[in-house]
């Protein structure tokens, strides 16, 4: 178990160091190759009709003259080390790990992210729990209750769920819950810490709406994991010694159901916690999709940078956690 | 037989409240059937028998001869919904057809347990093999998780697996194809059942230990004196642990007889085929064997008639009553019934004369050419 685990954190780390190459790649060398000069990144830094002079002093700050393989050195020790800038006045120190400064605001990134991370944790953890509780046990349902009434109402609901965007739902849900009928209020976020009820009461659309998108395709999952289930000779074991019918779907049924709906939790739960980017955008949530959303309208790099890199964090710690957890939920992984 | 469009629906005849059993699984006419959008899918139809504690029946038959659904049916584990059965089940003095699914599901594990073909995929992989067998144990009997844990211990160790203490809390992937089958049959015989239903048993194993498996369902059937099913479509394995021995062919039985007669005087020439089809370390390796030809037929539309005469080599002899009327399981001799629309003395003489000399002349004398068969 411990040498299984060992194995999946060398896993993890070699995977963050592939990622900090494709996101350097991708956000400082290809834009060059696309004919962007480093004045043009410096003046997006310097504000408006920069002069010359400050454009070379923010180039040499940033090292943007240095070869690529120093750049990438340097972008890499900011994170792990930390980095210090000195503007001519003062020294800032920004600590490990540095993702730099906004090119927009000058506020480092890393503080940025830390203040909208809250929302979109809020947003998706809730969301979750809903969705997993939700699609499970419809899926379950639908799978005893096959070709009956209620399982072609909750797959043709499912199906809805898996096709309609995220940004219907959600204004429907905005026109009638909140303006029309006014049950609930504007969705907006209160710390939990704060306000217990008014974190929920706030956060309630948002996690409707995103649990009925994903429990559409938990519920599929589910049941077809279930028939299939359903038909292997350890449940016919499980009848012959006479357990009751509710005992072999809890116990022997539903284990094996869940394996690998596990998997495909990990990898959503993952991504969204990088930024529930539709969803946040719909209900006007001040998260981390919406920070990148607006740093890509902005051309703000640093901040795309920082949150793409936050976002791979989460889907890889997400995943080794996932993979932990498999070996604990299934004897088999852990040889 | 032959009256399968006077199928009832309703599970119990009339006359079973009225009807006595005097053994301890008692197979009367039993029927199930499965609707499809095909047609109707008649699996088994008309079978009956009886079988005592302490006695062994072996069940022979291709695939799809109705053989695993008629066990299936006795431990009621068909499916309810999609499925008509009619006949009756008596086990030590209850009926089983009629009863209600959860009166039924009591009985399981308790009274009558199974052993099933393939011991990896029959075990969860996902829980010990000791937990498997405290759960049906614990399930009939009201002991406490410690206890359960020694009797498991105990039950593994019976069926001859070493180290028990040590092996109960691996996982069935731990174990050999052998050890798992060994604790499959802990597992049935936790709770002491007095049925107990060996679904090929060995058909997923290693040669080798296909015999061992065998050896210790003798001896723990001798122990627990128990009646056992053996359900096979091996030869060998019934020559080697059946007291009586059923033929079934395309859900109906078409021979029976105890394991002697059956194999030194079969009647029926479904009978005959399998025994030419069987390869025998005791005759030169250059002999051919003498397989059945055709193909098992279609459980939806059976030939007309005797349900074999399209495979059968001796219809003609019956001048077309073969292909016209469904022949009925009537005795021979006592304790000896065959479905066959030939004369006894014309089946005793076709077997003697023209069966015998190709197979074998004593097919019993070598009962030990499974354990040594490689």
């Amino acid at each position: 178990m411990i040498a299984y685990i060992v194995r999946r954190l060398i896993g993890a780390v070699v995977m963050l160091f592939v990622i900090t190459v494709s996101v350097f790649v991708i956000f400082f060398l290809v834009p060059k190759a696309a004919g962007v000069t480093t004045d043009d990144l410096a003046a997006r830094f310097a504000g408006k009709s920069p002069t010359p002079d400050a454009l070379a002093e923010i180039k040499e700050r940033f090292g943007l003259n240095d070869p690529v393989v120093v750049q990438y050195g340097k972008f890499v020790k900011a994170l792990v080390l930390g980095d210090k800038y000195d503007t001519g006045t003062q020294i800032i120190n920004c600590h490990a790990p540095c993702l730099g400064y906004s090119f927009r605001t000058a506020q480092p990134v890393l503080q940025q992210i830390l203040d909208r991370a809250p929302v979109t944790f809020s947003i998706a953890l809730g969301a979750a729990v809903l969705w997993v509780v939700g699609g499970v046990s419809v899926g379950v349902l639908s799978a005893l209750r096959r070709g009956k009434i209620i399982d072609r109402f909750s797959m043709g609901v499912a199906l809805a769920g898996v096709s309609l965007p995220i940004f219907f739902t959600g204004l429907v849900m905005l026109a009638y819950v909140v303006h029309k009928w006014n049950l609930l209020p504007e969705p907006d976020y209160t710390p939990l810490t704060q306000n217990p009820a008014k974190w929920a009461e706030g956060l309630l659309l948002p996690w409707i709406g995103l649990a009925f998108l994903y429990a559409a395709l938990y519920a599929r999952l589910t049941r077809a994991g279930m028939l299939e289930t359903m038909n292997e000779d350890y449940i016919r074991t499980a009848r012959a010694k006479g357990l009751p019918e509710r005992r072999v779907i809890t116990k022997h049924a539903l284990r094996a159901t869940l394996t690998p709906v596990l998997t495909i939790f990990g990898l959503d739960i993952g991504l969204l916690l990088g930024g529930a980017i539709l969803t946040e955008r719909t209900f006007s949530m001040k998260g981390l999709g919406q920070l990148a959303l607006d740093g890509v309208f902005q051309s703000d790099l640093p901040v795309v940078v920082g949150v793409t890199l936050t976002a791979a964090v989460f889907i890889i710690v997400a995943n080794l956690f996932v993979d932990i957890l498999y070996g604990v939920v299934d004897p088999r992984v852990r040889l | 037989m032959g009256k399968s469009e006077q199928l009832t629906g309703s599970a119990a005849a009339p006359e079973a409240s009225s009807y006595t059993p005097t053994e301890y699984l008692e197979v009367r006419d039993l029927r199930i059937h499965f609707p499809t959008d095909d047609g109707l899918v008649k699996a088994v139809d008309g079978v009956s028998f009886a079988l005592s504690e302490g006695r062994t029946l072996g069940i022979v038959g291709e695939s799809g001869s109705g053989k695993s659904v008629s066990s299936l049916g006795i431990m009621g584990l068909y499916n309810r919904k999609n499925s008509k059965i009619s006949g009756e089940i008596w086990l030590d003095g209850q009926e089983i057809v009629g009863a209600s699914a959860e009166q039924v599901r009591r009985m399981r594990g308790r009274k009558m347990a199974m052993i099933f073909q393939d011991p990896l995929s029959s075990l969860n992989p996902f829980y010990t093999v000791g937990n498997q067998i405290i759960e049906a144990y614990r399930l009939h009997n009201d002991v406490t998780k410690q206890v359960a844990h020694k009797h498991a211990i105990e039950m593994l160790d019976r069926v001859g697996i070493p180290q028990p203490d040590r092996r109960v809390d691996d996982y069935p992937h731990h174990f050999s194809g052998g050890m798992r089958q060994r604790a499959m049959i802990a597992m049935a015989l936790s709770c002491d059942p007095q049925l107990l239903i060996a679904d090929e048993p060995t058909t997923a194993l290693d040669v080798t230990v296909q015999a061992q498996i065998l050896d210790l369902i003798r001896d723990l059937q001798e122990e627990f004196n128990s009646a056992v099913i053996m359900i096979t479509h091996d030869l060998g394995v019934v020559a080697e642990v059946a007291d009586d021995v059923l033929v079934m062919y395309g859900g109906k039985p078409v021979e029976f007889g105890d394991v002697e007669t059956l194999f030194h005087r079969p009647e029926h020439p479904y009978t005959w085929g399998l025994m030419g089809s069987m390869p025998r370390l005791d005759r030169p390796p250059t002999e051919r064997l003498l397989p059945i030809k055709g193909t098992p037929p279609s459980l939806i539309n059976l030939p007309t008639g005797c349900a074999f005469h399209p495979r059968c080599a001796y219809r003609e002899l019956n001048n077309g009553k073969s292909e016209a009327e469904v022949p009925q399981l009537v005795e021979s001799v006592p304790g000896h019934k065959v479905a066959c629309h030939l004369p006894h003395e014309r089946r005793q003489q076709i077997w003697a004369e023209e069966i015998q000399p190709k197979v074998t002349e004593e097919p019993l004398a070598s009962t030990d050419f499974e354990e040594g068969a490689p």
